[in-house]
């Protein structure tokens, strides 16, 4: 700018004044960790892969999840999605549904046909995992992606596990199950069904294994004594669930009594009724609130008519009846008997207390600590016996298919870097992304998106998918709810607030600079940033 | 089966940009091309209002009118702090004169252009509320009733910044600045006093007049851009927070105007001929107390104790404002 | 080719052909008729290519003018009296930012009390507000000195200020011969300015500047004003050369060769002069007139030439400086320091008091005979003088 001033003089840019140095402070962008990335247990990147779905790239949203996580299409309807208790959004309307835009990935890539190529070279190793449930498919699923060669045994004829033979199709239809396994069979993952490995030092030796990956689930049922009557029907649940998954339903009755209170027993009061139980009762010796089932389960299992009883033992069963103990909490919370006593009718009574792990595989493995009734591993999944890793339910877990996914994970990680001896990087944790950094202001009203569901009536009669999916245009609606805590979503608040200029943008994906020249320090760019992802630090001497 | 309306981007258009819109369709200064009228270096203080807001307006002007712009500046902060000898910030051709004559330089200009021939290049005069409402004032009206070619801008800061926070005829009541001192029964500015440019401005019955925030971008460059569709004069108060008048926190500027906004203390409208056509509805009402808290010019209300009775005169202006402009009908 | 016309109107004439882009007005008697006049030349579309704009006060006017000039355009506007001053802060604005704005300022008292006469109070005080003053002695001179006037303005980038006598000149229907347009064409081109308001090229213009160079803005007005002291003679030849007629541009000498007393006066009050000193040369006396065309920049050495062989000099102030005495003499005492000269200073005319041949018969008699007192008011009613001080000299 090289013009008169004034009568004569020039003035020059005022770019030559550095205003930079009236700062104190200095705005500095940060990635915090969000909410839901936290409570996954498999460890997604939420966050990333929603932002994806915001701008309709629905295959890059689902490899993001991929990196993570090889089953978003069972996810998407098993998962109990801790990310959504998390949420932030909670706090201002209603969690984001991230569920349902997994299962929408999961679907559509299911649908589309995508597959996830193996780029790693050849490890030239060899790795031997036992059981085909979500921990070991994940596991081999990791270290497939890693160029190891993977081979999975599993006692049962299909693959799946506690996927297949513990969750009602009505909740997991099996030809989304079947295709998820596939696409990682395609991958290069071998699969040896009914398979039973017993003696794993020798299957180890013969097949030339350099570690293994144990993830046999927990698929003993936990007997309790009941006193019974000879004529008592008496079944476990895990078996129900198994005879129902391979089409050979059992004869329960018309009125059948479930023990237990987690998401096993809703499964069981819930197939029941729709293997033709006019009473479906749900005998529990707690409250409501301290049930292990989800919320969602039990209030699902209650639109559909299963009763539940609380506070309630049961003292006997017969031909026909039960006879149920009243209960109530003592101080510490714990269930005592009050001697009141109800009789009730029962045709059969399914008993869903608990599952226990076969540890027989790991009998005779030198270094391996069993305790609590399950298998004890280090933080890097591995046994006390060199090279052999173990995960899922079979280790202390919250026993969810998305807890055993993580495992399958981690382990493929530690395996991995085991065989290449190094130790794996554990990538730094950001402080989380709260709700107090966020500036909601900025975020779009709007209620979450409600998942189509088969109306009650006709869930009794069927086992079609209780949940529908979300079609295209309310998934995204759905992504873009995503607040995207404490990450940067080029919202351009930044840029467009900063009364000097100071703030560059980068383009597109690029996100932001600042100009520190010219920036003073005033804090409306941390002030204003809808995700929390600036913050000021001090400025540096 | 749930229906959800489809159309919904995250951030709608409360955020400056949103990569989720068409570019077409997104905010000038998300623009990586935006004009940066008034460009880095100036000395306005941390956290200055005026200074974006100026940034704002001209740069949506300069996108309205593909850059064939002229800015004629009252004096004041933006004045002092954009041009100290030997720089200056603009990047626009501008003009500064006088405290109170800016829109009848501005009326100059545009009679220029127009005896040239060049009535493409659009005329904007600004100044702040003190060369605005107070000594500008009969230019400005002056301006107005001849309904020439200009769009007149205020930035308004609610005091005399520049001169070390003076009262303007567009002070508050109640508010601390350096005349209307917080000492005696009454402190702060005198209730019952002070103007509403703005709807003098309508009573000029010219094209376009408009308020709006430098908290409500969106809304602020739609205004711009429908002032400069038109011709005549036209007018647009934008409120812009200053954090050494009203003592608030420097990151604070964007909050403030929104609280100015949301407690219903500052309506948003626009006119046309005389008559009110649109309000920007408050989106989530707040007591006036939000807003006035974290303002040291309002100080005095909260401590050694709460002048609630203080307090309950603003708020029945706020009141007053809702009911007069319908802010809380749907947006 | 004369005509008999209105000074008003034809000043209107004269401006209307000078071609000018942006004339903008305020009314104040008794400029009045200069912009009824060229209202109607732009109403009627006799004047095209000018944006005529009804302000709502002298502040405006000047600031309209301003902004039309930085915008590139002729510009042009009248005022007098307590327009002037009401416009005073966009004067000095004018002339600091260089602008090349043409004015009227029909010369009148300033209130109070109010009076709406004639006298150069109004000027006089703008003498340090950086424009360029020339004053008019006749209507034919005050016609010329615009077109003049836009010339000087534009080649030099500073604003002009032609005065002519309030009602003396601007009311008096005399003939005057009016530039033919293709002589104004000649003589002044179209305006070329030196920083204009163009998007093509962003400038800023009145930007803020402190101690470090202040002084030195200052100094280049000063300069400025200094080179109109050498331009004004050659463009005032160049004008004469087209119009036939005309002055030197600085100050106009009559009879001074061989005076030993000069009155010294500005504007129409010089005709009198003239007209005196006639019969007092007809008589015998050694008297002459030197009339100050061009009152800032002060032309000191055009002066000291013309005064040099005078023993004593009168200076006919229109207009007086309270509690200290004459403007003009002021600067011509300066001007003429370490000379013999005897200096008298009379002030005459104010509020449009007739300045008779008579009352200057005498007072030249008194100065011939240094009878004069340093300063004199011209027909002062000593009467009423002592009634409003209760008889107090």
């Amino acid at each position: 700018m090289n013009t008169p001033f004034a009568i004569t003089l020039r003035v020059g840019s005022s770019l030559a004044n550095k205003t930079g140095a009236w700062r104190t402070e200095r705005p500095v962008y940060v990635d915090r960790m969000p909410p839901c990335n936290d409570a996954c247990p498999a460890g997604e990147n939420v966050q990333r892969w929603l932002y994806h779905a915001e701008e309709a790239g629905y295959q890059e949203a689902w490899r993001q999840i991929m990196a993570d996580n090889p089953f978003p299409a069972v996810m998407g309807r098993v998962c109990y999605h801790p990310c959504q208790t998390a949420c932030n959004r909670a706090q201002l309307d209603e969690s984001v549904g991230i569920n349902a835009v997994e299962r929408f990935l999961g679907d559509e890539a299911i649908r589309r046909g995508w597959t996830v190529p193996v780029t790693a070279p050849p490890a030239g190793t060899r790795v031997l995992v036992v059981g085909a449930g979500p921990s070991g498919l994940s596991a081999a699923y990791h270290l497939r992606l890693r160029g190891h060669e993977v081979t999975v045994r599993d006692a049962g004829e299909r693959a799946g596990g506690m996927m297949r033979y513990g969750i009602p199709v009505y909740r997991l239809p099996r030809e989304v199950l079947d295709a998820e396994v596939a696409r990682i069979e395609a991958m290069g993952v071998r699969l040896e069904l009914g398979h039973p490995v017993t003696d794993l030092a020798a299957e180890m030796r013969d097949g030339h294994f350099d570690a293994a990956f144990l993830g046999i689930g927990a698929q003993l049922s936990h007997r309790t004594y009941l006193p019974a009557g000879d004529s008592a029907r008496i079944l476990d649940a895990l078996s129900v669930l198994r005879t129902i998954a391979d089409g050979e339903p059992p004869r329960l009755g018309r009125r059948v009594v479930v023990y237990g209170g987690g998401n096993t027993a809703m499964d069981v009061a819930r197939s029941a009724r729709r293997l033709g139980a006019t009473e479906a009762l749900v005998v529990y010796r707690r409250t409501r609130d301290r049930m292990p089932a989800q919320p969602s389960e039990v209030a699902e299992a209650e639109e559909e008519g299963v009763q539940m009883r609380w506070l309630s033992t049961i003292a006997h069963a017969g031909r026909g009846s039960i006879t149920v103990e009243k209960m109530r909490l003592d101080d510490t919370g714990y269930p005592q008997p009050t001697g009141e006593l109800e009789e009730l009718a029962a045709d059969s009574v399914v008993l869903a207390i608990g599952q226990d792990v076969d540890r027989s595989i790991v009998d005779g493995l030198a270094g391996v600590e069993v305790r609590d009734g399950v298998v004890q591993v280090g933080p890097d999944m591995m046994t006390g016996h060199a090279g052999v890793f173990a995960g899922g339910d079979m280790v202390p877990s919250d026993r969810t298919v998305t807890t055993a996914i993580g495992h399958g994970k981690r382990a493929a990680r530690h395996i991995d870097a085991w065989l290449r001896g190094a130790r794996p990087a554990r990538p730094p944790r950001p402080p989380l992304a709260t709700f107090d950094r966020l500036n909601t202001w900025y975020y779009s009203d709007a209620p979450a998106t409600v998942r189509p569901r088969l109306e009650p009536a006709r869930r009794v009669s069927t086992f079609d998918e209780v949940t529908g999916g979300l079609g295209e245009s309310t998934a995204l609606y759905e992504a873009r709810r995503c607040l995207s805590c404490g990450n940067c979503f080029e919202c351009d608040n930044c840029y467009g607030m900063c009364p000097d200029n100071a703030i560059v943008k980068l383009g597109p994906g690029k996100r932001f600079a600042i100009d520190y020249d010219y920036c003073k320090g005033c804090g409306i760019c941390v002030a204003e940033c809808p995700a929390g992802a600036i913050e000021m630090v001090p400025e540096p001497r | 089966m749930t229906v959800q309306r489809v159309k919904f981007y995250q951030t709608g258009s409360f955020a400056v940009g949103n990569r989720l819109l068409d570019p077409a369709q997104r905010s000038t200064q998300a623009r990586m091309d935006r004009a940066n009228s008034i460009t880095s270096g100036h000395r306005a203080c941390q956290g200055c209002g005026e200074a974006l807001a100026a940034r704002y307006v001209l740069d949506a002007a300069s996108r309205a009118t593909d850059g064939q712009l002229v800015v004629v500046n009252a004096t004041g902060c933006l004045e002092v702090f954009s041009t100290p000898y030997p720089e200056s910030a603009w990047r626009v051709p501008w003009l500064h004169s006088l405290f109170g004559n800016a829109p009848a330089v501005a009326s100059g200009v545009a009679a220029a252009l127009r005896a040239r021939g060049r009535t493409e290049i659009r005329v904007i005069g600004q100044g702040g509320d003190g060369g605005t409402v107070d000594i500008g004032f009969g230019a400005l009206s002056g301006m107005f009733e001849r309904n020439d070619d200009v769009l007149y801008v205020c930035y308004d800061n609610q005091a005399y910044m520049n001169t070390g926070v003076q009262r303007s005829g567009a002070t508050p009541p109640a508010a601390r600045t350096a005349t209307t001192p917080a000492v005696g029964p009454q402190p702060g500015n005198t209730f019952g006093q002070g103007k509403s440019a703005p709807l003098v401005a309508m009573a000029h019955e010219i094209p376009y007049v408009a308020t709006a925030t430098v908290a409500g971008l969106r809304d602020l460059e739609a205004k711009v851009f429908r002032a400069m569709q038109l011709r005549g004069a036209r007018y647009l108060h934008v409120l812009v927070p200053c954090p050494l008048g009203w003592g608030s926190g420097t990151g604070e500027t964007i909050r403030l105007g929104r609280l100015a906004v949301e407690t219903g203390l500052f309506p948003v409208f626009e006119a046309e001929r005389g008559e009110v056509v649109a309000v920007t509805p408050i989106r989530r009402r707040l007591p006036v107390e939000e807003y006035l808290r974290p303002q040291r010019r309002y100080a005095h209300l909260f401590d050694p104790a709460v002048r609630s009775d203080v307090i309950e005169r603003l708020q029945a202006m706020a009141d007053r404002n809702v009911r007069r402009f319908h802010l809380e009908g749907k947006r | 080719m004369l005509s008999q016309i209105e000074g008003s109107r034809a000043v209107a004439e004269a401006v209307a052909r000078c071609r000018p882009q942006v004339i903008c007005a305020y009314p104040i008697s008794p400029q009045t008729h200069i912009v009824e006049a060229l209202s109607a030349l732009v109403k009627s579309g006799r004047l095209t290519g000018c944006e005529y704009v009804n302000v709502e006060s002298e502040f405006a006017a000047m600031s309209v003018a301003i902004g039309a000039s930085a915008a590139g355009a002729r510009a042009y506007t009248a005022t007098a009296s307590q327009g002037l001053l009401y416009m005073v802060e966009a004067l000095y604005n004018a002339a600091g930012l260089g602008l090349p704005i043409v004015m009227t300022v029909a010369n009148r008292a300033i209130g109070a009390p109010i009076n709406i006469w004639n006298d150069h109070s109004d000027t006089m005080s703008q003498r340090d507000s950086g424009w360029i003053q020339l004053y008019a002695e006749s209507n034919q001179d005050a016609v010329d000195l615009h077109v003049l006037a836009f010339r000087l303005a534009e080649e030099l980038s500073t604003p002009v200020m032609v005065c002519m006598d309030g009602f003396v000149l601007t009311h008096a229907v005399e003939p005057v011969d009016l530039p033919d347009p293709s002589q104004v064409d000649a003589f002044l081109p179209a305006l070329r300015p030196r920083q204009v308001l163009d998007p093509a090229e962003p400038v800023s213009i009145g930007a803020m500047v402190g101690p470090e160079a202040f002084t030195e803005v200052r100094y280049l007005a000063h300069l400025t004003q200094l080179r109109a002291l050498d331009r004004i003679p050659v463009l005032a030849r160049e004008l004469r050369d087209v119009l036939g007629r005309g002055g030197t541009g600085l100050v106009d000498p009559y009879r001074c060769e061989d005076a030993e007393t000069v009155v010294v006066a500005l504007g129409s009050v010089l005709g009198t002069l003239k007209d005196t000193v006639d019969e007092l040369r007809a008589e015998g006396v050694a008297v002459g007139v030197l009339g100050v065309t061009t009152f800032r920049p002060f032309p000191a050495d055009a002066l000291r030439e013309a005064l040099r062989r005078a023993r004593r000099v009168v200076v006919l102030e229109r207009a007086f400086a309270v509690g200290v005495g004459g403007v003009v003499s002021a600067d011509i005492a300066a001007a003429m320091a370490g000379t013999p000269q005897r200096h008298y200073t009379v002030v005459a005319g104010l509020g449009g008091r007739p300045v008779t041949r008579d009352s200057l018969r005498s007072m030249i008699a008194d100065a011939a005979a240094d009878q004069l007192a340093p300063l004199t008011f011209l027909d002062l009613d000593h009467d009423l003088v002592r009634q409003a001080t209760g008889g107090q000299p």
